[in-house]
């Protein structure tokens, strides 16, 4: 059955937004294939086992969550759009999350998937600033933040219009950049608008066992739908001619041909497909001349997770779900000097979700992300790579337990029955990403257009942000650039 | 195909587009986007699952007569009708 070499439409990476793209057009009727390096489907939202554990890749928290009968959201809109019920996803809604920043946290504001709390908290803790807080949430719920067409703009320009003390811009930036930010120190107000109402006006939930459940009704969907996947299979190139994408030739060296292609791998790593392969001759049909090569994203992350044998709560960690922290006088979201920028991060605890009562899952799960240098991952030998990541998660989980109640180091050691840790070069190897870098290319190209005229982007360097907004992205590329041409 | 049964037609494919509005008052004269949320990515489908389970093509030029339920069963029951008489 997966033998065809002919497609209406192919799709490279089976991430969530190929995954949705492909929903589409085979419930539309093309002839769809995705094409997956990987043995596992889900990209930079996937999910691993190690020792009968399953452990979430990128997945915090499903953002963008709204409760049933609200409308015109996102998550609203993709479950349409994928004729998903909501009760498939069977997600639990988060307990709260805090953005705390001061060596011990000292100023910290609470939030929920109740706007109001986060409203309140914002007065609580910055009176003379709630006017204009109040102004920049008018200002963020009236941008029109789908439009594919946008100018770009400073986010950090547009918040400091409204918010004089940047201690509070930079404890609103924190949450938003950790989310979704591929760029340094600022980003464009389109996406900090995407991000903003993702976290703050709309919200956290997960489903109990994860990622995998939602890739799961993806798989059946798309399945259900007549879509095909080849997994273990990627495309080792892209031959350009006259300006379209003519052929893809696969790992195996399978060659392709296909009306459409939607690539979801990243606007360099896409790039990369067509130029390597592209001899003097032809370079013009890949307009290399008008476009320069994409930069990748320069930083990435590092993620240590501990396994605990109870609740974070019993442990005498409260019912956080997200913490977002900072030690600093200022938040500096870029590329760290050395192989980890331990002053920022963001702690999660998936056990804090409201999974109903008597749910909880299993084990205790207590998880560091915190922005990472490419360049040493990938250039230390193997035997310093592991002596880094031993000495990093240390360094890590130090700095992350200053901004959560006082737990003894015994304790924590006591109850701890495993550890594992992904970097840069994890990353990187399981997703393709060049330098690991979870939110992709600093330039998003929001109509998906590339150099090839049947070649689309969608997925993290299309620009539409989080997991919801990874499924947006894919659903937008397949309707724009495919279904709505008939 | 009758006006009404062409009215059943697109109500049951809003139905399945957006199964979290309720259609059970949907007024036949006044534009449904005044009384549904539906956003254009909705008015697409509805367009694109004509096509799909009828056959039915509607260029994106005569998108505006798929405003309310009359509108469509003015547009869509000629069409139905055609595509009946040809067998």
């Amino acid at each position: 059955m997966n033998s065809s070499s002919r497609y209406d439409v192919a799709i490279i990476g089976a991430g969530m937004s190929g995954l949705a793209a492909g929903i589409r057009l085979a419930h539309f009727g093309k002839r769809v294939c995705i094409f997956e390096r990987h043995n596992a489907v889900g990209g930079l939202n996937g999910f691993y086992s190690t020792d009968g554990r399953k452990f979430d890749v990128g997945l915090h928290a499903m953002t963008n969550f709204v409760r049933p009968g609200v409308k015109g959201t996102p998550l609203t809109k993709l479950l349409r759009q994928l004729r998903i019920d909501r009760e498939e996803f069977a997600l639990c809604e988060q307990k709260q999350s805090r953005v705390a920043f001061g060596p011990r946290g000292e100023t910290s504001l609470r939030f929920t998937n109740d706007f109001a709390v986060f409203e309140s908290e914002v007065a609580r803790a910055f009176p003379a600033q709630i006017d204009g807080f109040r102004a920049l949430v008018a200002a963020i719920r009236a941008y029109d933040d789908v439009s594919l067409d946008a100018a770009p703009e400073s986010a950090r320009a547009i918040v400091r219009r409204h918010v004089s003390d940047p201690l509070l811009e930079d404890m609103l930036f924190c949450p938003v950049m950790y989310y979704g930010s591929a760029t340094e120190h600022d980003m464009e107000f389109g996406q900090f608008v995407i991000m903003f109402k993702a976290l703050f006006l709309e919200g956290f939930a997960r489903p109990f066992d994860g990622v995998r459940v939602i890739l799961r009704v993806l798989l059946e969907k798309y399945r259900a739908a007549g879509g095909e996947r080849r997994m273990k299979c990627g495309v080792r190139r892209i031959v350009a001619q006259g300006g379209r994408a003519a052929v893809l030739v696969l790992d195996d060296g399978t060659e392709i041909v296909a009306d459409h292609v939607i690539s979801s791998i990243g606007l360099p790593e896409t790039e990369k497909l067509i130029a390597e392969e592209t001899t003097a001759t032809s370079n013009a049909d890949v307009g290399s001349a008008a476009m320069p090569a994409a930069a990748p994203g320069a930083h990435s992350f590092v993620e240590t997770i501990t396994i605990l044998d109870r609740q974070p709560a019993a442990l005498g960690w409260g019912d956080d779900t997200i913490v977002f922290f900072n030690d600093s006088a200022r938040f500096d979201y870029a590329c760290p000097r050395e192989w980890v920028d331990i002053r920022s991060g963001v702690i999660c605890f998936p056990n804090n979700f409201d999974y109903g009562p008597g749910r909880a899952l299993p084990e205790g799960i207590f998880r560091i992300t915190c922005l990472a240098k490419p360049g040493p991952w990938f250039a230390a030998a193997d035997a310093e790579y592991r002596a880094a990541k031993t000495a990093w998660f240390a360094d890590v989980a130090r700095s992350a337990r200053r901004f959560l109640p006082p737990v003894a180091d015994a304790d924590l050691a006591a109850a701890t029955i495993a550890t594992d840790m992904f970097t840069p070069r994890t990353i990187a190897r399981y997703t393709g990403h060049v330098n690991g870098a979870i939110y992709g290319a600093p330039r998003k190209v929001r109509d998906g257009r590339t150099a090839l005229s049947n070649l689309y982007l969608c997925g993290t360097d299309q620009g539409f942000l989080g997991i919801t907004g990874a499924m947006l992205s894919g659903i937008s590329m397949a309707n724009y650039h495919i279904l709505q041409k008939g | 195909m009758t006006k009404d049964e062409c009215k059943k037609v697109v109500l049951d494919i809003i139905a399945d587009i957006a199964p979290d509005e309720d259609l059970s008052n949907v007024k036949p004269d006044v534009r449904l986007r005044d009384q549904l949320q539906l956003d254009s990515m909705d008015f697409l489908d509805i367009v694109m699952e004509l096509r799909k389970r009828h056959g039915i093509e509607v260029p994106e030029a005569d998108y505006m007569q798929l405003a309310s339920l009359d509108s469509c069963a003015e547009y869509l029951t000629p069409k139905f009708n055609a595509l009946a008489a040809k067998g």
